[in-house]
């Protein structure tokens, strides 16, 4: 048994290493998941239908543009080889890096921070590309460090620096909300390439020694956000409207919603940005509890998937990328709906697939295709790891 | 190889290990945002539910049109007027000012005015119409509508006013509306609404709550920034209902004609207590109370000696003088202290222990019975007979007719007068003098008597009921207890006495001698009786008395007080009459001559049925008086 099983293995590998054509390719894309995120696109074209005032028009037929597109850049990736993927990842992350320098430069202005840039008919946020080249450099760094590597704290520094980068242009921009998002990516990606507990610890420490300096050099809109977070009644005209206005009507829609295009809150105008970071209100208002525990539970299955596919891979760049490229969606996820229920300050950070927007859609179906290629590329065979 | 293996299983089991606990946390994490879902839309989903509701919805009062008040013919003496306004929302007009500079060439404007509607628009939100000027002419909203395409913004709608086409005819009677104080807020949400007008006086005042009807709500949605997206549902409310009063306001002008300044009188359906005229002079013209009340009218109102906003009729306290005879006689037949027949002897004057009272004939009367001292209003004979009867009786008759008492009549204010009586001073803590039952017995001394309760008395006296004044015919087409005449009960005067005063009172006028014989009617209206009535306002000192003074030198308000009182037709009495010239100088002179016309106006009026009966009250209510019989 012992002696056989490695022969298996190695002829399973040969076998798939050459006979990685495209039909077969196509036949490993994880369709299922396909279907979630057709799913949750769905959802996100009932929402931004009622949104726009029960017509397509408004956002929801772009939305679905956006996802056709999307959909296509995903499968496109998902068929690229994973090594190839690996090997180009640095320069990925070098791209993404130029792009938030370049935005800082030459951005477009909204809401006292530059965020985006306009490439032809899209306007892209840096930003969110940025974790997903985060993810995959820090990835592509951590595959190839050997388990003594990992210990090793002179090999933490060029990632740590690699984290520190970007994090320090989106704060520049200023976006506190993405800069936190991205630094926890990062730290992720360390931890589940198993850096030791105690590290964090010192890092932990690091973050709350300098977080009084960093408010200290936060506008005053960003730290309007925090303490209306902690009393938003406080000001209930000014920067605490949209979390009480937001409860309201998550609260008023109750268990079973005041019925498709019937919310009031939302259609009223109560309710502000429905259409972007407060989609999921539109919602929970028009489906009430029902509704907004199946959303959160399609995305749920989204993040599992991620997971799964992670846990599944034979080489440690996909379950870093899967794992990675997972978190990032958990925390748009988890960071929006926290928002808009008042649980944390509200950030600015769209509910990926739902939201309006073309920038979130883009960079998430791109990192959703990398995480394709590394399930379809689960059991591919890299290089030896050098020492 | 294997080495590389082994250090693959290792990390692989560490990233194993790790990603389950990462996994186990976010899975964990969408469980809190769950809790907290479930928290705020089923545990706390009713109070957010509401708090949607108010968000959206915008409850607002429909007034509703105010009930008109009508009178006995069903013409409108209180109703409303449309009252033309010009509007601007802002949010149309755009550039305001320019739109009133233009407004102002069409209409001028004041400045205050202008600086009025300049506040409100900002004070307002955008699409929140502002009144610009009220009560437009047919001219000005000619102009205005001509030059529409010069004006964005501005509008003209059309609001109610009230409207008194009566004007200080029946100012005193319908009363008038104005805003409401911030003490009447509170009772009706109804109050709480723009424009709206409350009675403050008379009618208005009295049946307000019928005149006013019920608010009307309509929900509206709103948005966030509060324009209206659509009506929910509407709750009409009760229009207010019409009120119809007795009086005729052809027979108020003329009784009205026939009054100077000083002057009240009062005309009433002697069996049914209806009030068919009710007149003060000076009045007022309610209809200013609409627009605000200047304040240099208000002082004009407040300064004028004669009181116009003051209903003397019901208000005024005087003392009855002769007029109030004819119920010390009735007290006195009621205590037989006497006989009608029994005489007493007139020399001129009274003398009580050392003080001696006149009567009105400086020579006396000689001898005379009750018939003669009524028909002579020989003031001996009443002296002696208070004396007789003692003032706690004459009171309690002077009760029995409706003076000193609450007569309930709806109108707001009413004073109910006073009736002296032993008890009463004493509560003044002064003694009760015989000499006072004695000046009590001619009508002078302590009484407060409003016109309004010596025209009762005189309508009781005609009829021998204890009718009681009333305006109110019908109130929503319902009408009111009172019209006929066998809803009053009787006084309990046996009809024998009633007649002899009746008589007495009939030959004041209709015999020679009598105190108003020049009061007989023409002929053909029946016969009139009745009785004058002077009284003093200032004491005739011995000294001037014995000069022979003359009324006519003293100033004007030292003058005595004209009265008159007069039923008729006599054989059958269906009006009674009051008349109170102030400083009048004489019953006979000022006052009986007044009575007399406003009793042929009377007459007349009612004499052919001129009109049908209210048409919503056709079973109910006979018509008035003396028209059934021609």
């Amino acid at each position: 048994m012992m002696l056989r099983e490695p022969a298996t293995y190695e002829r399973r590998l040969l076998m798939r290493q050459h006979s990685f054509g495209i039909l077969e390719k196509l036949w490993q894309i994880p369709w299922l998941f396909v279907l979630m995120l057709c799913g949750v696109a769905a959802v996100g074209y009932v929402a931004l239908y009622s949104a726009g005032g029960g017509t397509p028009d408004a956002y929801a037929s772009k939305h679905a543009l956006r996802f056709g597109f999307g959909l296509v850049i995903m499968l496109s990736l998902s068929l690229v080889d994973i090594r190839v993927i690996a090997r180009f990842a640095w320069l990925g992350y070098g791209l993404g890096v130029a792009l938030l320098v370049l935005v800082l430069v030459h951005g477009n202005i909204g809401k006292g921070a530059q965020r985006w840039i306009d490439i032809g008919p899209v306007q892209l946020q840096p930003s969110e590309l940025m974790k997903i080249m985060l993810v995959l450099g820090l990835a592509a760094w951590f595959h190839r460090a050997s388990w003594e590597r990992v210990g090793n704290p002179l090999f933490l520094i060029p990632p740590a620096l690699a984290i520190l980068v970007p994090v320090a242009l989106i704060l520049k921009q200023p976006n506190l909300g993405t800069a936190l998002i991205t630094g926890m990516i990062g730290a992720t990606m360390f931890w589940a390439a198993g850096v030791r507990w105690w590290k964090f610890a010192i890092g932990a420490a690091g973050v709350g020694f300098g977080a009084p300096i960093a408010y200290e050099r936060l506008h005053d809109y960003q730290r309007a956000r925090i303490t209306t977070f902690l009393d938003p009644e406080s000001d209930p005209l000014g920067a605490g409207y949209n979390i009480i206005q937001s409860k309201i009507a998550l609260g008023s829609g109750g268990m079973w919603g005041k019925g498709f295009l019937q919310g009031t809150q939302g259609h009223l105008n109560f309710l502000p940005e429905k259409q972007t970071d407060f989609i999921f209100t539109m919602i929970a208002e028009e489906f009430g509890l029902v509704g907004a525990l199946g959303t959160l539970g399609l995305l749920a299955l989204v993040i599992i998937f991620a997971m799964l596919t992670a846990l599944r891979c034979r080489h440690q760049f996909g379950r870093l990328l899967a794992l990675g490229l997972g978190m990032n969606f958990f925390l748009y996820v988890f960071v929006n709906v926290a928002m808009v229920t008042g649980s944390i300050p509200v950030g600015g950070v769209p509910l990926p697939l739902i939201s309006h927007g073309g920038s979130a859609m883009l960079t998430v179906m791109m990192g959703f295709g990398l995480l394709g290629s590394a399930y379809v590329h689960r059991d591919a065979e890299f290089a030896a790891a050098r020492e | 190889m294997s080495t590389a293996r082994k250090e693959e299983e290792a990390r692989r089991s560490v990233f194993t290990r790790r990603a389950l606990l990462l996994g186990a946390g976010q899975l964990g994490a969408l469980g809190f945002l769950g809790w907290r879902l479930n928290k705020l839309q089923v545990e706390e989903g009713e109070r957010y539910a509401t708090l949607a509701e108010e968000n959206r919805i915008s409850a607002r009062l429909v007034a509703p049109p105010r009930g008109r008040v009508l009178d006995r013919e069903g013409k409108v003496i209180a109703g409303s007027q449309l009252n033309w306004r010009a509007l601007i929302v802002a949010e149309d007009a755009r550039d305001v000012p320019a739109v009133l500079d233009t407004f102002h060439r069409i209409v001028p404007l004041t400045e205050t005015e202008r600086a009025r509607i300049e506040r409100e628009v900002r004070r307002r939100r955008r699409f929140i119409p502002v009144t610009v000027r009220e009560f437009l002419t047919w001219e000005e909203m000619a102009r205005i509508e001509m030059n529409a395409p010069d004006l964005p913004g501005i509008s003209v709608d059309v609001g109610t006013t009230r409207e008194y086409p009566e004007k200080e005819h029946l100012a005193h009677v319908v009363g008038y509306v104005a805003p409401p104080a911030e003490a009447d807020i509170g009772e009706d949400p109804l109050l709480e609404l723009p424009g709206i007008r409350v009675g403050r006086a008379g009618i208005e005042r009295f049946h307000d709550k019928a005149l006013r009807g019920r608010a009307g709500s309509i929900r509206l949605e709103v948005n966030a920034v509060g324009r209206v997206i659509r009506e929910l549902d509407r709750r009409e409310g009760q229009p207010g209902q019409d009120v119809q009063i007795s009086v005729d306001s052809e027979l108020q002008r003329a009784v009205r004609a026939r009054c100077e300044e000083g002057t009240s009188a009062v005309v009433l359906d002697a069996r049914t207590g209806e009030v068919l005229a009710m007149a003060t002079q000076p009045s007022f013209d309610p209809n200013i109370f609409n627009s605000g009340v200047s304040s240099a009218q208000w002082r004009s109102w407040t300064r004028n000696r004669q009181t116009p906003l003051i209903n003397k009729t019901t208000n005024g306290l005087y003392a009855p003088g002769s007029t109030f005879k004819m119920v010390v006689a009735l007290a006195a037949l009621e205590a037989k202290v006497c006989t009608p027949g029994e005489r007493v002897f007139c020399p001129g004057h009274y003398d009580l222990g050392d003080t001696r009272f006149h009567c009105h004939s400086r020579y006396g009367h000689g001898s005379l019975d009750m018939r003669g001292a009524i028909k002579y209003s020989c003031d001996v004979y009443f002296y002696e007979m208070a004396k007789r009867i003692g003032i706690d009786r004459i009171a309690a008759m002077g009760r029995r007719f409706g003076m000193g008492v609450d007569l309930e009549i709806e109108l707001p204010g009413t004073r109910r007068g006073l009736m002296p009586t032993r008890d009463w001073r004493t509560s003044q803590g002064k003694p009760w003098n015989l000499g006072d039952t004695v000046v009590h017995g001619i009508g002078q001394g302590f009484y407060q008597l409003t016109p309004l309760s010596l025209a009762t008395m005189t309508a009781r006296l005609a009829t021998g009921r204890a009718v009681q004044p009333h305006l109110t015919r019908s109130v929503g087409g319902r009408p009111v207890k009172g019209v006929r005449p066998e809803d009053w009960p009787s006084l309990g005067i046996p009809e024998r006495d009633l007649r002899l005063v009746r008589e007495a009172m009939w030959a004041v006028v209709n015999e020679e001698g009598g105190t108003a014989r020049g009061a007989r009617l023409p002929g053909g209206l029946g016969q009139l009786a009745g009785k004058t009535g002077t009284t003093q306002v200032r004491r005739v000192s011995r000294e001037q008395r014995e000069r022979g003074f003359r009324v006519e030198s003293m100033p004007r308000e030292w003058r005595p007080h004209a009265l008159f009182v007069c039923f008729a037709p006599y054989e059958n009495p269906q009006f009674a009459v009051m008349v109170i010239v102030e400083h009048g100088t004489s019953g006979s002179g000022a006052a009986a001559p007044i009575g007399r016309d406003i009793m042929i106006d009377t007459i007349n009026r009612f004499r052919q049925p001129v009109s049908a009966p209210p048409a919503r009250v056709a079973d109910a209510a006979p018509p008035p008086g003396g028209n059934q019989r021609p």
